[in-house]
């Protein structure tokens, strides 16, 4: 069986975020694979240990730089990576799905195991929406991959299918040193848009970005009448 | 640049694999930045938060040492013909540095290992490097560096232990003093005389001995004012029987052997220091923002700033001058008096970005709730150990000057 892993570069997870003008300042942030395309990658990586699988392919949609969690998906163990070059396009599901559904159709993987959602824009859409182009069964949330069971609702599919892994699903792996090393000969094939001749554009336009409110000091009551009176005051309580 | 061309053209794989290379010293290429994220992740997870730990308790870190080892980030020069990765010294520089910044005891414990295994791989024939090195990849086992004496550290040209000839063998007799996984180790790298008549330059040779040999016996671990959880004793070798094909090179050159080795060790060293400096430093800033006094974050008061912008500094310029030498060594350079600079610029800065953090920190400085009284206490070692602040500037002075008289400046 072989196993198509999608993973996305995204700003690492301990980064403090900043808002400027309208958008996420992502300038010197420093950025690392999805902690759910992790996740989808160590699902993987146990199934080829355990026999279930024989190939993994990474595959990551974005610029140049998507080339970064490229290496690191062969160096904890995939096989092959392929890179859909969308060079400074934005990434929006419904395109990200319909590149891996020509890189699907490409490559013939029995599986693809997603991670649920990345973590810059929350989505939690391009599984489902390849799912739906490939008209293949979709296991979402997955905490436990079992000869195909998954989650707390016990699904059973057949494969051709797609799985998006939850937090829960396993405890990722280290790229071990030599692994790294080894990466090193195994190729990452590079495509394009264009040569998978898919045609997106996308129609999502981002309007503005907000911090949430910052939190405002609270106040100290001296008795519960006072309680009262406040909320009354701030028109929380009738 | 030529050098870099040089590589690509022959296309040897093993080469290219032996180090990761890359022509532009202030860049590091895509591997290096891979393996530098491994290590800082792992420091993250395994060694920083459990730190303190080991410094109250001295508790060996058996388990952290295991799991380093699993990954990859223990023996990483033991080259690949004997199951390592043979990575170069800036690749080790950059791991170093970052378990260093977790904790410089946990991370001495694993250098050591280097230590001791650089003579080995310096000039050891291939069947004892087949034995001694090979096991260190096979199963997570522990080394040591044996050359200090407690009458000779600094002049290790008087050091006493001595190695007599007795038929094929060698009977091995003295005390040896501060070795790091001393207690820990399967084998050891024995610095000892084997010829009481002759100059410094062909008394000593070098020989591995194990651990379990007969007649060594390992003192009480000491209690050392900082990277308390490495493992420090005494050894001391009464009539230890060493066959002679545990001698590494020829009798005699064991003193090249010993000071061969700190072209590698004293660069990885210095990059400890750097990571013990940088700590410092960050969390000196992270404090320093946060912490109010007069009515704004202390990072506000020149007074605190410019110390923290001393501190950066420190950082840079030490961690310049060991990538440097790291890449003349890598580059097949003569290193020695780069090493030196570094080693002594790399542990003086670490020292006093530690004190300075402590001051930054104030009365919360000098408590063990905050983690940096530990770094000023880790620190003061680095000054000491791998030739002491001195030697190096002995090691430098004469070698400017050796220059300068024949016209080299």
């Amino acid at each position: 069986m072989g196993i198509l892993v999608p993973i996305k570069r995204v700003v690492d997870y301990a980064v403090k975020i900043r808002v400027a003008n309208g958008r996420v300042d992502t300038a010197a942030a420093k950025h690392s694979m999805n902690p759910f395309c992790e996740i989808a990658v160590e699902a993987a990586l146990r199934l080829k240990e355990a026999r279930a699988a024989n190939q993994i392919v990474a595959v990551s949609v974005g610029g140049a730089k998507a080339v970064e969690v490229l290496r690191t998906a062969l160096a904890l163990g995939a096989d092959k990576a392929v890179h859909v070059d969308t060079g400074d396009a934005e990434s929006v599901p419904l395109g990200v799905a319909k590149y891996l559904k020509a890189i699907v159709d490409k490559e013939k993987p029995d599986l693809v195991i997603l991670g649920k959602q990345a973590i810059d824009d929350d989505a939690n859409q391009t599984g489902q929406m390849l799912a739906g182009l490939l008209d293949w069964p979709q296991a979402t949330f997955a905490s436990k991959i079992d000869k195909l069971m998954a989650g707390l609702e016990t699904i059973k599919m057949q494969t051709p299918a797609i799985i998006t892994a939850d937090l829960r699903l396993n405890e990722p792996r280290y790229a071990t040193l030599p692994n790294i090393m080894k990466a090193k000969k195994k190729p990452i094939e590079k495509t394009s848009p264009k040569e998978l001749g898919v045609d997106f554009t996308g129609k999502l336009v981002t309007l503005t970005v907000e911090e949430p409110a910052k939190r405002a000091g609270g106040v100290k009551v001296e008795s519960v009448d006072e309680l009262i009176s406040k909320l009354k005051e701030k028109g929380v309580i009738a | 640049m030529v050098i870099s061309c040089w590589v690509i053209l022959l296309g040897d794989s093993d080469l290219t694999s032996q180090f990761f290379f890359q022509s532009d010293l202030f860049s590091l290429s895509p591997e290096q930045l891979e393996l530098q994220e491994l290590a800082k992740s792992f420091t993250a997870k395994e060694i920083t938060p459990n730190a303190a730990h080991h410094d109250r308790t001295g508790e060996y870190p058996t388990e952290i040492l295991k799991k380093a080892w699993e990954v990859g980030l223990l023996n990483t020069h033991v080259p690949e013909a004997y199951g390592g990765l043979g990575l170069g010294v800036l690749d080790c520089s950059l791991i170093s540095e970052e378990m260093a910044y977790g904790c410089s005891g946990i991370q001495t414990a694993a250098e050591a290992n280097g230590l001791a295994e650089a003579p080995v791989i310096i000039g050891a024939s291939d069947a004892l490097k087949k034995k001694y090195l090979g096991r260190m990849t096979e199963e997570p086992l522990m080394c040591a560096y044996c050359v200090t004496e407690p009458i000779a550290g600094s002049d290790v040209a008087g050091i006493a232990t001595k190695a007599v000839k007795k038929g094929n063998s060698w009977s091995i007799t003295g005390n040896k003093m501060w070795i790091t996984n001393g207690g820990k180790a399967n084998w050891y790298f024995v610095l000892a005389k084997t010829d009481p008549n002759a100059n410094a330059g062909k008394a000593f040779t070098g020989f591995i001995v194990d651990g379990n040999a007969p007649g060594i016996t390992v003192g009480k671990k000491e209690l050392n004012m900082g990277q308390r959880c490495s493992d420090t004793r005494g050894i001391s070798f009464e009539d230890v029987e060493v066959s002679d094909e545990n001698r590494i090179g020829d009798v005699g050159k064991g003193f090249q052997l010993a000071m061969g080795a700190f072209d590698t060790t004293r660069p990885l060293v210095a990059s400890a220091a750097v990571g013990v400096a940088r700590r410092a430093y960050e969390e000196a800033l992270k404090y320093a923002i946060e912490r109010k006094t007069m009515g704004k974050a202390i990072a506000e008061h020149q007074a605190i700033s410019f110390m923290l912008a001393d501190m950066a500094m420190g950082v840079e310029a030490a961690r310049g001058l060991v990538w440097k030498t790291s890449w003349q060594r890598d580059n097949g350079e003569r290193n020695t008096l780069l090493a030196s600079m570094a080693k002594a610029v790399a542990s003086e800065v670490a020292n006093k970005n530690a004190a300075d953090a402590v001051q930054i920190f104030g009365g919360n400085g000098f408590n063990s709730e905050y983690p940096v009284e530990k770094l000023m206490r880790d620190a003061k070692i680095f000054m000491i150990y791998e030739g002491t602040s001195q030697i190096q500037r002995l090691i430098i002075s004469r070698s400017l000057i050796d220059a300068a008289k024949k016209g080299n400046f």
